[in-house]
């Protein structure tokens, strides 16, 4: 019998992933020079068990390359090894080499090889390079002995890379900048290939190059650098004799002089794939994230416990009371009917702590998404030459797991925004008098029926001005526009909008604020910016709790039936005359202990004509709560509490204003979901009621 | 029949009268036709969109044709029926309902008998018209619902870009 291991890769992949989370806060939490035995234990418990894994499902790239990170981990462990900087940072890179490994196994991708080799070399050199200096002279001696009798000062290598060798995923500038690792390396570019610019295939490389290495080293250590490529291009690697020197400068001397002054094009092409593999790993993977996005299918969650026992004592209950219930109905007799009823509410009560519990498991502590930020803080400050540091607060909040998947990509771009453009250089800092390291805080809360998570920086804030003047510049407001500062920051969403000077790598190609925008609004969350010159800016991102079920008050407008969400209501109230003014003869206010609010009312913002009573004092007044404004909404009866299912109006409808969706009542009719920031925007557009109270 | 399969005109139609005029729709799009029951109505939107209704546990937006085309409209008697549709927009399936005066037949409808809407001049819009066909001494005019129900006709759905 054989058994069918790729039933298990999916939970392989699941705990590779984590283990490589728990190495990589493992490795950011690590001081150099002192060694937290429990902190290197865990990480190399990590890294054991991807090891182990990768082995036992046949993934050898993946165990072979874990394995030299382990050994490395191990020495580190037992305090055969000082944990130093490079090393901590070496194995963070081995960390995301080993990620995109896993990726591209689990997508049945080929995995990228030359990456894997960079590290694999730059881990062994750790490795080599205090175990003992010795043995490593030792080999160099050696071998020059061995080949002649003339001491080899260096060696002359042609590399004449055939046409495809960038499709192979080989990079003939890595390969040269690995020679220069190893010493003095003198690179001459050949260009007499080259076609002309209309013919040139920028997928074709046509340069070559002789590389002279002028150090004595072993023909093994060169050709090792070109193992990946060997069957891809024409090499020569001569060794450079003493009295030899002379006569190979002189040669290449006459291309190299037209070489310096035209930078060929695939050459600047591979500039900028340089550029681009630059960029932080964490940026690489949030592309692959995006690009990978729909293909990932099938993904799996991982559940506490406590919350699945839960389930099934619940469920239990739930059997309990069922059989109770068909046992009074075999034999019905109508004075037994208040135990039915008993029984009815038992199964209600359960129910609803069956539906809760079922709630809970989607839903996830927003640590998940926060997990990856120290990294990238890390990454890109010390990148930028900014000193940052990260806060984060409200880790454990939870939210459901489609916000947790969708929200990451817009927070990366989010805080990445604020380390590029928001935090300044530590000398700009100074001068402004504020502490030379910017602090970036990260933070997630529940209010009110939102999550709200903040992103929030002491940088330079945004430039009204600038956005100002580049928004005319580009068309989208004319020059007496009469926007507010909150209006003006809102064009940074556009499409497009970009005011940074410089374009780096890491943001400002004005792609992304719309994006995110949109993926947020599709989670049914708004987001806002809070700015102030000089002093630094704040994005807050609103969402809503869950997505599917929410608790709401009924109440009555006429004949209509409306769903009021708990969460946005502090009071109903009756009111009395003296409660309510009248502001400039229209707004209708009413005061509420010591704040004036506005009233709201609802047959008015929805038109509804077969409304019970138009007198404020023989309805109810609804207080409620939305986006930090408070009203009043006067309605005709309030009918009763219960939970409801959110269905959507726009799967086959559209966007109503002041509606958030529709659910399905015990009868079978349909309910309308009130959207309470929605109406009172809707209603302040009709009254204009300027003096809505902002709220703490 | 089952030849022509690949011929898009041809196949069932579903007739209905409107004002004492008969229309077919596609029999594909249709999911169900339930009796006229009361719509929970929607505030800010066009006079012929009468409300919305839970359908099979979706919400859906009930139109009212004889509104939709200008006619006068009418008490709904207990004939008066709701058509719900599904229809495919941009690779998206929407479903609505659209209220008529009476479902009357199954049409078997072959290709050459569908004769192109005559030109009505401008006053007469005859975009979301199919064609036409006789029956049984009866003109019945066959509706596009993908036009009829275009988010740019209706004005009722964002359209998703």
């Amino acid at each position: 019998m054989t058994i069918d291991m790729a039933q298990f890769h999916q939970v392989f992949f699941d705990e590779s992933f984590e283990g490589l989370d728990v190495m990589e806060s493992g490795l950011l939490n690590m001081d150099p020079g002192t060694a937290d035995t429990e902190e290197i234990n865990s990480i190399f418990r990590a890294a054991h068990s991807i090891k182990g894994g990768s082995g036992t499902f046949g993934f050898t790239e993946i165990s072979n390359f874990t394995h030299v990170m382990e050994t490395l981990l191990d020495e580190m462990r037992d305090g055969r090894r000082e944990v130093t900087a490079v090393a901590v940072d070496a194995l963070l890179r081995s960390v995301d080499v080993l990620r995109e490994m896993l990726k591209a196994v689990s997508a049945d991708d080929t995995i990228d090889m030359d990456d894997v080799q960079a590290q694999q070399s730059e881990l062994e050199a750790i490795l080599n390079n205090s175990e003992s200096a010795a043995p490593a002279a030792g080999a160099n001696s050696a071998q020059p002995a061995a080949d002649g009798a003339e001491a080899i000062t260096g060696w002359r290598v042609v590399f004449r890379p055939l046409p495809h060798m960038m499709r192979t995923g080989n990079d003939p500038l890595r390969i040269i900048q690995e020679l220069t690792d190893l010493g003095d390396v003198k690179v001459e570019g050949d260009a007499s290939l080259l076609p002309r610019l209309a013919e040139l295939d920028p997928e074709e490389c046509f340069l070559s190059w002789v590389i002279t290495v002028n150090e004595a080293l072993e023909k093994s250590q060169i050709s090792e650098v070109f193992d990946w490529v060997e069957d891809d291009c024409e090499l020569s690697i001569v060794p450079i004799v003493t009295e030899a020197v002379a006569e190979q400068v002189e040669a290449p001397e006459v291309e190299s002089a037209v070489q310096a002054s035209e930078p060929a094009q695939p050459e600047r092409r591979q500039g900028e794939r340089r550029a681009e593999d630059r960029r932080s790993p964490v940026d690489r993977r949030q592309n692959d994230r995006r690009s990978g996005g729909g293909a990932s299918g099938s993904s799996s969650i991982r559940v506490d416990i406590n919350k699945i026992d839960g389930l099934i004592n619940m469920v239990g209950e739930l059997v309990i009371t069922q059989s109770m219930l068909s046992m009074l109905g075999e034999d019905f007799t109508i004075d037994r009917v208040e135990r039915l009823q008993d029984g009815l509410a038992q199964l209600e009560r359960h129910t609803r702590e069956l539906q809760e519990s079922v709630m809970q498991i989607r839903m996830l502590p927003i640590s998940f998404t926060f997990s990856r930020f120290p990294r990238l803080v890390h990454d890109l400050s010390s990148k930028m030459g900014k000193k940052i540091e990260l806060k984060m607060s409200g880790e454990q909040t939870e939210v459901d797991k489609t916000v947790i998947e969708k929200i990451g990509d817009p927070l990366v771009h989010l805080v990445r925004n604020s380390l590029d453009h928001g935090i300044e250089m530590p000398e700009v800092r100074k001068a402004a008098g504020k502490p030379e390291t910017g602090t970036v805080h990260l933070s997630a809360a529940h209010r009110g029926g939102n999550i709200i998570i903040e992103i929030r920086d002491d940088g330079k804030g945004l430039d009204k001005h600038r956005i100002e003047s580049k928004a005319i510049e580009r068309g989208l407001i004319t020059e007496e526009h009469n926007l507010t500062d909150q209006q003006i920051y809102e064009l940074i969403f556009q499409a497009g909008f970009s005011t940074a000077e410089q374009i780096s790598d890491v943001s400002g190609r004005g792609v992304g604020m719309d994006v995110v925008r949109k993926n947020i609004n599709e989670l049914g969350g708004s987001i806002e910016i809070e700015s102030e010159m000089g002093k630094g800016s704040a994005i807050i991102i609103r969402l809503p709790l869950t997505l599917a079920i929410l608790d709401g008050q009924t109440i009555a407008v006429g004949d209509e039936i409306y769903i009021v969400p708990l969460v946005s209501i502090i009071e109903s109230i009756q009111l009395k005359p003296d409660m309510i003014n009248l502001v400039a003869g229209r707004g209708e206010t009413f005061k509420l202990r010591n704040d004036y609010l506005p009233i709201v009312r609802l047959h008015e913002v929805f038109g509804i004509e077969s409304v019970k009573t138009t007198d404020l004092m023989s309805g109810l007044l609804v207080v409620v709560e939305g986006d930090g404004k408070r009203c009043g909404l006067f309605v005709d009866d309030l009918i009763g509490q219960q939970q409801v299912v959110i269905k959507s109006l726009e799967a086959n409808y559209k966007r109503v204003d002041g509606l958030s969706g529709a659910t399905i009542l015990g009868d079978g009719s349909v309910a309308l979901i009130l959207d309470i920031p929605g109406i009172i925007r809707l209603s302040s557009q009709k009254y204009s009621v300027a003096d809505l109270k902002q709220s703490a | 029949m089952a030849s022509e399969a690949a011929v898009v005109e041809s196949g069932q139609y579903l007739s209905f009268m409107l004002s004492g005029e008969d229309y077919g729709i596609d029999i594909l799009k249709v999911q169900e036709i339930k009796g006229w029951e009361e719509v929970r109505p929607l505030p800010d939107t066009p006079e012929y969109v009468k409300g919305v209704l839970d359908f099979r546990g979706i919400i859906v937006p009930i139109i009212d044709l004889r509104s939709r085309f200008n006619l006068t409209s009418v008490e709904y008697t207990p004939t008066t029926v709701t058509i719900v549709v599904a229809i495919e927009l941009n690779g998206q399936s929407h479903v609505m309902g659209i209220v008529v005066d009476g479902v009357s037949d199954v049409l078997d409808v072959s290709e050459g008998d569908i004769r192109n809407a005559p030109n009505l001049g401008s006053q007469i819009n005859t975009r979301y018209i199919q064609g036409m066909v006789n029956f049984d001494e009866r003109m019945v005019i066959l509706l596009d619902l993908n036009k009829l129900l275009n988010p740019e006709e209706l004005g009722v759905l964002d359209i998703v870009s």
